[in-house]
């Protein structure tokens, strides 16, 4: 390389000399690495309660919302296609599908909620639904996430009478237009939001359709008396 | 060093990025967020803010380490610097201002994504000393900032009638939901520019020996 400044023209700077060693340069990197790592890893165990507290306020004050105001819940976890009350490992608990089961002050069941997510108009919509899981019937639901259209199919979370709708309706619904609801089974959808609308029905009737029977069955297998069956439950004379 | 910026005052670098080299206005970058969050007040702030810490955070660290990076792999280096900077603001975010930080969604992780960054970096902090970077990189983020926040007051005012998220044109008004869907960011930004260019224009008519 160095031979060339004999013939060339000796005006032009000469190339960079110093050439920079592999290892000085993987050494670089791995620092870097290294050092990034370290502070990522230790900023996410710093924020990770405020992170964790956020997502449990949420999950709160929604059960609270479509149990109206249960005086207590029980958490249930979904583990091989049963609810169990107690999940057997602590640290992955969160990333279970969980139930929460409200009840009264005397301990009585007062229904269950879920949460259930599937696609809206634009991204995921997720929801916290509430109902007696005997009936279908529901109690409340609240949305929980959604992205849909501003001023348009976001009316679903920011229209109150859409959500007031689904109280003591019985599942599976049914969306009708332009006119009141007549039947148990029918939500009016919102103009200008129908498929945002009819997302949040097809969600409640999926959802509904899953953990209905997973409910009943583990109240079934359950030992203890509270019943979501009203024939089974004690009759007082 | 080649291409090095020339020295200039403090206040300069920190001017420069508010005004005549304005991240949005001027050299057009970080349109990518620029459209996308600024529909409401508080999530174009949140957003100029998080892209000014990573700014400043970035920047520093690239100055202090700029004799210690080999020029092979600057580039590895500066977008590892960026993008720790970046998962960080994301986490801090997270865990103080939980809902803004939902608002911002994926558009926070993009920062890193961001050419300002990375333009920042190799062209300014990767010549000049700490103080400059630190200087230069808040003078961007500032300017980021004070582009995002005209636009989105713009964006929500007309879009909802409301200044984070506090009613102001009244109950009579009927919002053009247009603005914060996002046809309205471009028609936002195209009336900004143009303002801006019509500023520019006059200032230089009546100075034309600048």
């Amino acid at each position: 390389m160095t031979g060339h400044h004999h013939h060339g023209a000796p005006a032009l700077p000469a190339e960079p000399a110093r050439q920079v060693p592999a290892w000085r340069l993987l050494l670089t990197l791995a620092v870097a690495g290294g050092a990034s790592g370290a502070l990522v890893v230790t900023v996410y165990r710093l924020t990770l309660p405020a992170v964790q507290r956020f997502a449990g306020q949420q999950v709160e004050s929604a059960v609270r919302e479509v149990l109206k105001s249960p005086a207590r819940w029980d958490t249930l976890y979904l583990i091989g296609g049963k609810l169990v009350a107690i999940a057997p490992d602590a640290s992955d608990k969160r990333e279970l599908p969980q139930a929460y089961v409200g009840r009264n002050a005397a301990g009585a069941p007062i229904g269950a909620a879920i949460t259930a997510k599937e696609p809206g108009f634009q991204e995921e919509l997720s929801l916290m639904i509430g109902f007696d899981p005997a009936s279908g019937t529901l109690t409340g639901i609240k949305v929980l996430e959604e992205k849909e259209t501003p001023g348009l199919g976001d009316k679903i979370e920011t229209d109150s009478g859409f959500g007031a709708q689904f109280r003591e309706r019985v599942a599976p619904l049914h969306g009708i237009k332009g006119r009141s609801p007549a039947a148990s089974d029918e939500v009016q959808t919102i103009t200008g939001a129908t498929i945002s609308s009819r997302a949040v029905i097809r969600i409640i009737n999926n959802a509904l359709a899953r953990w209905r029977p997973l409910l009943l069955a583990y109240d079934k297998q359950a030992a203890r008396p509270p019943s979501w069956c009203p024939a089974r439950r004690p009759r007082r004379r | 060093m080649p291409g090095a910026p020339p020295p200039a005052p403090l206040i300069q670098d920190l001017w420069r990025g508010i005004s005549r080299e304005n991240p949005v206005v001027i050299q057009m970058l970080g349109m990518c967020p620029t459209m996308a969050v600024t529909n409401l007040v508080a999530n174009g702030i949140a957003m100029g803010l998080a892209t000014t810490f990573v700014l400043v955070g970035s920047g520093i660290f690239v100055s202090l380490f700029r004799r210690h990076i080999a020029n092979e792999v600057r580039i590895t280096s500066y977008i590892l610097i960026i993008a720790t900077f970046v998962t960080l603001a994301d986490m801090i975010l997270a865990a103080t201002f939980p809902v803004i930080s939902k608002a911002l969604g994926p558009f926070m992780p993009l920062i890193v994504a961001n050419c300002l960054l990375l333009g920042r970096a190799e062209a300014f902090a990767a010549k000049v000393k700490v103080t400059r970077a630190l200087v230069d990189g808040l003078g961007m983020g500032l300017g980021f900032t004070l582009s995002l926040t005209v636009l989105s007051t713009l964006r929500e005012l007309l879009g909802r009638g409301t200044l984070l998220g506090q009613p102001v044109l009244g109950a009579g008004y009927e919002p053009w939901v247009f603005m914060v869907l996002p046809p309205g960011g471009f028609f936002a930004l195209g009336l900004l520019l143009l303002a801006v260019t019509w500023v520019r224009g006059r200032r230089a008519r009546r100075s034309p020996a600048r």
